[in-house]
């Protein structure tokens, strides 16, 4: 029953963000990597695919980030805004289920438009494996076709979960604006988790250097999702980092979502 | 009405054209020096968020265009300024760059006018590369090559080439490079040697066609050489100035047109009878050759 009532808000949060036109992203991605992919060629002295894969990489994280963002922000707001959050949570649903819901249902929206930029990723470095000839290929770091892309993109979406659970937590208690700055806020901060651990190397001490260090093991390590540069130079990189991130990522993002519902279930709507 | 708003908006744009295409056409061309927003590379990593690698794409395509845009300038001085930072800049945002470091290498050693000169940077780039990439022969090669070809430091250039010889996964060759290197420094047969194995070990196509072009300013070299001699001989035969080809053909000594590997005419001076590439050939700048002569002392380890 709970499955289906989850289910039944995902489906719906999905068919919101079709109508609310999400996916014209996708095509602003494609003219981003076909125009890139013909420019390139001129300018990157033989680095083409490295560059594109590059450029594939970085737009499917920043386009994912934007969504996950500003769609995130919206998914309690913009109910309690319009009161369809009153009819919903009225039928019954609990608010838990309706919170859990809209996440998976933007997870669902994520899912479907990095696969989209995947499959849009491989056909421009195909044609570009098709028309390079095989003694420039012959000295590429990585195939063109890479499948170990993949492995970059799987994290980039893991990061993507975390970033919506940020979003949605802050959602649950907070104004639009405020949330989309905190959770901007959050992953940026989120990517100098290394650097707040070693503040002690270039001369911090004392309580600082102990509250940064602590901040640290809150804040959301988002540097293990990043692979790019490896995948991108053929460097391998082990199962068990990429096991230990997406379970790390899974952790973190239940911990929010367990923290949202218990604000979002003491929130009174009036 | 909508009509009207569609028209008024059409002419707008069409203003906006006209006036941009005017003051195109008019103003002069201005050379704007390369900014450089960012020098440190801890700064760069740090603002570039998990964006790094885009980050380092970009500085790169700044290097080949600030390179580019520096070295085909007609005028003004060609200082190359900004070379170095850019390319420390690429190699720190990733520092498995690999072509940043091996192509910024021979950027930043090609001598004025085509280059900055800077051999000691080149070194210094590829060191780094070494720091982050210890397995890569490919810098001790490339080390080894910018001490033999600009510095003229033999003994260095054969250690660089045995450390990368030592290397894991290291062509043969090198061991042997290194030893020629210090027995011939300097000989062309020793420059095209090296100029081969750099084709050969090229992990890119612009590298590769560098080497290529290299291979064929020396065949250019030998050319000249021999277009000399014809020129000597002249001069013992008592021809002189206005030295011209068409003076050579009169004479005998010529039977057509010399042109370089690239099929231009090489030229020759009016007044001296020296020969050499044309400056519209794609092989000038020549490069000046090493000294010959073995390596003195002993090769720094």
């Amino acid at each position: 029953m709970t499955l289906r009532l989850v289910r039944a808000v995902a489906l719906n949060t999905f068919r919101e963000a079709v109508r609310d036109r999400v996916f014209y992203n996708l095509l602003l991605f494609a003219v981003l990597l076909l125009g890139a992919s013909l420019v390139i060629g001129q300018l990157g002295a033989g680095q083409d695919v490295k560059i594109i894969k590059d450029l594939g990489l970085a737009a499917s994280l920043l386009f994912g980030v934007g969504i996950a963002i500003f769609i995130g922000i919206q998914l309690v707001a913009r109910e309690v805004e319009r009161r369809s959050v009153y009819p919903t949570l009225a039928k019954p649903v609990g608010r838990g289920v309706f919170l859990v819901g809209k996440y998976v249902g933007l997870l669902l929206t994520l899912a479907v438009n990095m696969a989209v930029m995947t499959i849009a990723l491989f056909l421009v470095l195909a044609v570009y494996w098709q028309l390079t000839p095989a003694n420039v290929q012959a000295v590429w770091t990585a195939p063109a076709v890479d499948p170990r892309l993949l492995i970059a993109l799987l994290l980039i979406y893991v990061e993507l979960a975390v970033v919506t659970a940020i979003a949605l937590l802050f959602s649950t208690y907070s104004s639009a604006l405020l949330s989309a700055t905190f959770t901007t806020a959050v992953w940026v901060a989120g990517q100098f988790v290394q650097d707040l651990r070693t503040l002690e190397t270039i001369g911090v001490s004392g309580p600082t250097a102990w509250i940064a260090s602590a901040v640290s093991w809150v804040l959301p390590n988002l540097a293990l999702f990043d692979v790019k540069a490896e995948v991108v130079h053929g460097v391998p990189v082990s199962a068990l980092q990429v096991a230990a991130a997406i379970f790390y990522g899974i952790a973190y993002s239940g911990a929010l979502l367990l923290l949202a519902v218990a604000i979002f279930r003491r929130r009174d709507f009036k | 009405m909508t009509a009207g708003w569609v028209l008024g908006a059409a002419a707008l744009l069409a203003a906006s054209v006209t006036v941009q295409a005017n003051w195109l056409h008019r103003a002069p061309p201005r050379d704007l020096p390369a900014v450089l927003y960012l020098r440190s590379p801890a700064a760069a990593r740090r603002v570039a968020l998990s964006f790094d690698a885009m980050a380092a794409d970009l500085y790169w395509m700044r290097a080949l265009q600030h390179f580019g845009e520096t070295r085909l300038r007609a005028s003004g001085q060609k200082t190359f300024e900004d070379l170095y930072p850019f390319l420390d800049l690429t190699t720190s945002l990733d520092p498995r760059f690999n072509v940043a470091y091996r192509f910024g290498a021979i950027f930043l050693s090609e001598a004025p006018p085509g280059g900055p000169g800077r051999p000691d940077l080149a070194i210094a780039l590829l060191e780094k590369g070494l720091v982050h990439n210890p397995t890569r022969w490919e810098y001790h090669q490339d080390i080894g090559f910018v001490h033999y070809w600009w510095t003229g430091d033999y003994a260095k250039a054969a250690a660089a080439f045995s450390r990368g010889a030592a290397t894991p996964g290291a062509p043969w060759w090198l061991k042997s490079l290194a030893a020629v290197t210090l027995a011939q420094g300097g000989d062309r047969r020793t420059s095209r040697l090296l100029w081969q194995a750099l084709s050969q070990s090229a992990d890119s196509d612009w590298l590769r066609r560098d080497a290529d072009r290299r291979l064929r300013q020396l065949d250019a070299l030998d050319q000249i050489d021999q277009l000399s001699a014809v020129v000597d001989r002249a001069r013992g035969a008592g021809v002189g100035a206005p030295w011209s080809w068409a003076l050579l053909f009169e004479r005998g000594l010529l039977l057509r047109l010399p042109v370089d590997p690239t099929g231009t005419p090489f030229a020759i001076d009016l007044t001296s009878g020296r020969v050499g590439v044309s400056r519209q050939s794609p092989l000038w700048p020549m490069p000046t050759e090493p000294v010959a002569g073995p390596a003195r002392g002993v090769p720094a380890r």
